[in-house]
């Protein structure tokens, strides 16, 4: 009787219970309406989701004390108490958008950004290695960019009107020194790391963050990938060598281990395209690599990554002294390199980033003056052709500590702070023809302290302001350096950034020990960038000018050599920047479109005046285009670069007046290069398959022009000789399959 | 002294009270699942009419959602929250706009996820996810995106080889697929077909179960005869 009777108790009070009409209106702090936000009474069914119109309405029969609620993606939920009664309740809302990534503008003046998953990003992973013009190589990619010189004389980037050697590349927040194999004379030489090292890469032109320095033109940072997607053994072989690696992911997904080992000999390559110099030693490269990463029970990752390499080469030229005999220079060299990073999250907010890094690089030069025959000749008089006959031996110890803090707040306010340590210690044995030794060593310990903010107002304004002290042993000298960058959100995908900085930098390696006590060199930058993005198309453009302040002036110190001696330079560059990039317009084609142009003049090392670099020219032009025809699996690749002709002087010391003088003055032609590569994947796609592969022909300066990059003279200045490439053409084939060794490992390890 | 009394109370004065609790816990619980099942079978009553306007999925999902956060401990209101959004994101047109609602889908499919783990359902919605993403710039996602939509189809099976839907899911995205990269109706077919079986022979644990896709399959097959 009792069970009946409450049953039919408690169905009565459900049954009866009188329903309420809620209504209301939701916007956002503009006014304008929000559809599709889900209006709730908490902890009830009760609700529905706002119209076109941001109307919304629904019926209730809860009672009494009950929170409303509106939330949608992207916006603040609101809460509201309501008592509930029999009459109607009208109840309109307002909800804050939240500041999120998707949404807010981004901090980008002066830097480009290449990943496959940051908003602003402009280029991808993959197209640093589809690019025909960079031949796979890492930095090469960025000169289909705006900013970026084509010389093709050095290696290096030369980044708005600065030399190479103001541009710095970091690995996970540690600097690489020797990122380049030693240069050779007249041959640009390839960075040492495989692009696939990397998942992310920002190529700044200026104005980058007070997390670096040390560089006053160009920062490159480049980001090391997390844990590979599946054990995976790779091998490729090309017509300038074979190499093979293993990536091994732990059961548990939480620890990968890799190495792998690179042969590189041009042997067959330069057989069969006929090269300007003669090689006695054809390049040789050894080069292995390891690393280990641990993804950490936060979240966080210690990575560690070594490489060893030894390479060498040695060719002659066609003395420049003399018609009958021959310049012969050789080099071999050994580096080692290792960093290992901690990253990790600390909880409340606090995230820390700390890592060391280790180096040495030890280069043994040889120089020798050879007659017809290829036999080593010493002629002492005039003494000129003495000097050709010498060893160099330089010997580089490069070490960092570095530790950053970030606190991160909501709506992406964050501040960091932190400090790098840098240590140097380059020793140098040069022996003359005559056994006379001359060593020198030079030592630094740099100290540099940094602290940074984000700054994001709205979703449409944000700004990153911060400063940077650094104080060198070798220099006695310490510098402040502030930094500051703005953005502004137009429209949608529309915005507009500022960024103003000042940057310093110490005498490069060659300019040392200085003749006399030198303070840092300096510029500022000053860039304005108005930027469209969507996912199909970006267009950028960037004004910038930039103030060099104290650069290096050299003088001959007792042995001849040219040192830094004084910082009475100075120089600017200021310009134009474009950048367009279509995924869209033609279907399957990608394609960009850079120019550059650049007016800049500088007073530095021993240019008796303010002129243009030999290494800058006005106009500079990209153009890239790529299409993958599915059908074939086939990748096609195109790249042209364009700039005008360069100066070229030659500056020489006029022993009446005591001064450097310009005697011989000129422009090289202009510099036009075609670049076609074809990528075949036969395996794409097929399912089941654990082999992957990848066959790449990639051909240069297709339509065979004519490139010069700069002319040298002879020591009368009697005579000069165009620089170009060491063959006009070069053709590269080769293969990579990868195996994923999920299942397979035990026939794949027994194959390796 | 006072044991002594308590232990003097006879055991049936207690019962009524004792019984009343019961009576009054267990009409709540019923009233309460009784709500929830009727909500969940209308707004799965709404599902095929909402398929055809976007805004109607929205409002759909959100009727799921508020089921989910009201019941907390319901993996199916989560789940089919999850799907709606996932299937708006395939809907949606603007590509800008399409990674933050499929990870709206993902916050919600991560719920049922852990009220169920390893729920061979859950992991569908998962594979639809990834190639959300996927399908914002195909070449360049293929690699990361790819690979999770199809370990998570493999989960899906793996966690319950009588479901259809990851058959499904497996021969519609193998169909779209161009030829050339090993895909197309040839290859798609025979799993398609290997669907179609097991969706005949699939029977719901009960009516709020998913037990969808058969109908699409059907188109999907018919277009590959």
């Amino acid at each position: 009787m009792k069970l009946i009777f409450t049953i039919t108790a408690l169905m009565i009070i459900f049954v009866t219970k009188a329903q309420t009409n809620i209504s209301g209106k939701v916007t956002d702090n503009k006014n304008k309406p929000l559809i599709g936000v889900s209006v709730q009474l908490k902890n009830t069914y009760d609700g529905t989701t706002t119209d076109a119109l941001g109307n919304y309405i629904f019926t209730t029969s809860e009672k009494g004390q009950q929170i409303l609620e509106a939330t949608i993606s992207g916006y603040n939920s609101v809460s509201i108490s309501l008592q509930i009664t029999a009459t109607a309740i009208v109840q309109n809302m307002v909800l804050k958008e939240q500041i999120t990534e998707l949404k807010a503008v981004v901090i980008s003046a002066g830097s480009f950004e290449a990943s496959d998953k940051n908003k602003g990003a402009v280029l991808s992973s993959f197209d640093i290695v589809t690019t025909p013009s960079a031949n796979g190589d890492l930095t090469s990619a960025f000169k289909s960019l705006p900013g970026t010189q084509q010389v093709g004389e050095s290696e290096g980037l030369f980044v708005r009107g600065g030399t190479a050697t103001e541009s710095k590349i970091y690995m996970d927040g540690n600097l690489v020194n020797n990122f380049f194999y030693s240069s050779t004379p007249g041959i640009a030489t390839r960075g040492r790391f495989n692009p696939f090292l990397f998942k992310g890469t920002v190529f700044s032109t200026g104005g980058y963050s007070a997390l670096y320095g040390q560089a006053l033109s160009s920062a490159l940072v480049l980001e090391s990938t997390d844990l590979p997607e599946r054990t995976q053994a790779d091998v490729g072989i090309s017509v300038v060598g074979a190499g093979g690696g293993i990536q091994h992911l732990a059961k548990n997904k939480k620890s990968s281990w890799g190495v792998s080992y690179n042969y590189t000999n041009l042997w067959l390559a330069f057989n069969v395209i006929k090269q300007k110099q003669d090689f006695f030693q054809l390049p040789l490269y050894h080069q292995g690599d390891a690393n280990f990463r641990i993804r950490t029970k936060n979240g966080g990752f210690i990575k560690y990554y070594g490489y060893v390499a030894t390479n060498k080469t040695g060719f002659r030229n066609t003395d420049i002294d003399s018609t009958n005999l021959k310049n012969a220079f050789s080099i071999s060299n050994t580096n080692i390199y290792q960093n290992i990073n901690w990253k990790d999250r600390l909880g409340k907010g606090w995230r820390i980033n700390t890592g060391i890094s280790f180096s040495t690089n030890k280069d043994d030069i040889a120089n020798q003056l050879q007659d017809a025959n290829n036999n080593n000749t010493l002629i002492t008089t005039p003494l000129l052709y003495a000097f050709k006959n010498f060893t160099l031996i330089n010997k580089g110890l490069f070490a960092q500590a570095r530790l950053v803090f970030e606190k991160k707040f909501t709506g992406l306010n964050a501040i960091r702070f932190g400090a790098d340590y840098f240590y140097s210690n380059e020793k140098s044995t040069y022996t003359l023809y005559n056994g006379g030794q001359y060593t020198e060593t030079v030592k630094d310990n740099l100290v540099a302290a940094f602290a940074e903010t984000d700054v994001y107002l709205t979703n449409n304004l944000a700004a990153k302001i911060g400063s940077r002290v650094e104080q060198s042993s070798l220099l006695s000298k310490w510098n402040i350096a502030p930094r500051i960058s703005l953005a502004y959100k137009l429209a949608q995908n529309t915005q507009a950034s500022f960024a103003y900085g000042i940057f310093y930098q110490n005498p490069e390696r060659k300019l040392l020990p200085t003749l006399a006590t030198v303070d840092f060199s300096k510029a500022v930058h000053y860039i304005f960038q108005f930027s469209k993005q969507t996912k199909e198309y970006t267009l950028r453009t960037e004004i910038f000018y930039k103030d060099y302040k104290n650069l290096y002036k050299t003088a001959a110190d007792i042995n001849g050599r040219e040192v830094a001696a004084n910082n009475n330079g100075n120089g600017y560059a200021k310009g134009i920047e474009f950048f367009w990039r279509d995924k869209k317009t033609f279907k399957n084609v990608d394609y960009w479109i850079s120019y550059s142009y650049l007016d800049t003049k500088r007073e530095f090392l021993n240019y008796p005046t303010a002129i243009q670099p030999s290494f800058a020219a006005n106009h500079t032009a990209s153009f890239v285009v790529k299409r993958f025809v599915t059908k074939w699996k086939t990748g096609f690749n195109a790249s042209y670069n364009f700039a005008t002709g360069r100066p070229y002087y030659r500056i020489a010391f006029d022993n009446t007046t005591n001064k450097y003088a310009i005697t011989d003055a000129g422009k090289t032609i202009n510099y036009n290069s075609l670049g076609f590569s074809v990528n075949y994947l036969p395996n794409l796609g097929k399912k089941g398959k654990k082999t992957f592969a990848v066959w790449v022909l990639g051909v240069n300066n297709v339509l065979n022009q004519n490139q010069i990059f700069t002319y040298n003279y002879n020591n009368s200045g009697t005579r000069k000789e165009a620089v170009t490439p060491p063959s006009r053409q070069f053709v590269f084939i080769g293969c990579f399959f990868s195996f994923g060794i999920d299942r397979t490992q035990e026939a794949i390890n027994n194959n390796l | 002294m006072q044991h002594s009394t308590k232990k003097l109370m006879p055991v049936w004065a207690k019962m009524p009270f004792a019984l009343c609790l019961i009576v009054l816990l267990t009409t709540y619980t019923y009233a309460q699942s009784e709500r929830y099942m009727g909500a969940m079978q209308k707004n799965l009553g709404l599902m095929e009419n909402s398929f055809k306007n976007p805004a109607d999925l929205l409002s759909l999902a959100n009727n799921f959602e508020r089921i989910a956060t009201t019941e907390k401990t319901q993996w199916l209101p989560y789940y089919y929250a999850a799907f709606c959004q996932i299937n708006l994101g395939f809907m949606e047109q603007d590509k800008d706009k399409v990674d933050a609602i499929a990870d709206k889908a993902n916050a919600l499919i991560e719920k049922a996820d852990s009220l169920s783990p390893n729920n061979s359902e859950v992991s569908c919605i998962k594979s639809m996810i990834a190639t959300c993403h996927m399908l914002v710039n195909p070449m360049q996602r293929w690699q990361q995106y790819g690979a999770a939509s199809n370990n998570n189809i493999d989960a899906a099976i793996k966690q319950n080889a009588s479901n259809p839907r990851p058959y499904y899911l497996r021969g519609q995205s193998l169909k779209n697929t161009p030829e050339n990269f090993g895909g197309g109706c040839k290859t798609a077919k025979s799993i398609l077909e290997q669907a179609l079986e097991k969706y005949n022979a699939f029977k719901p644990a009960n009516e709020l179960e998913p037990n969808w896709g058969k109908p699409q399959l059907e188109q999907v097959l018919a277009t590959c005869k």
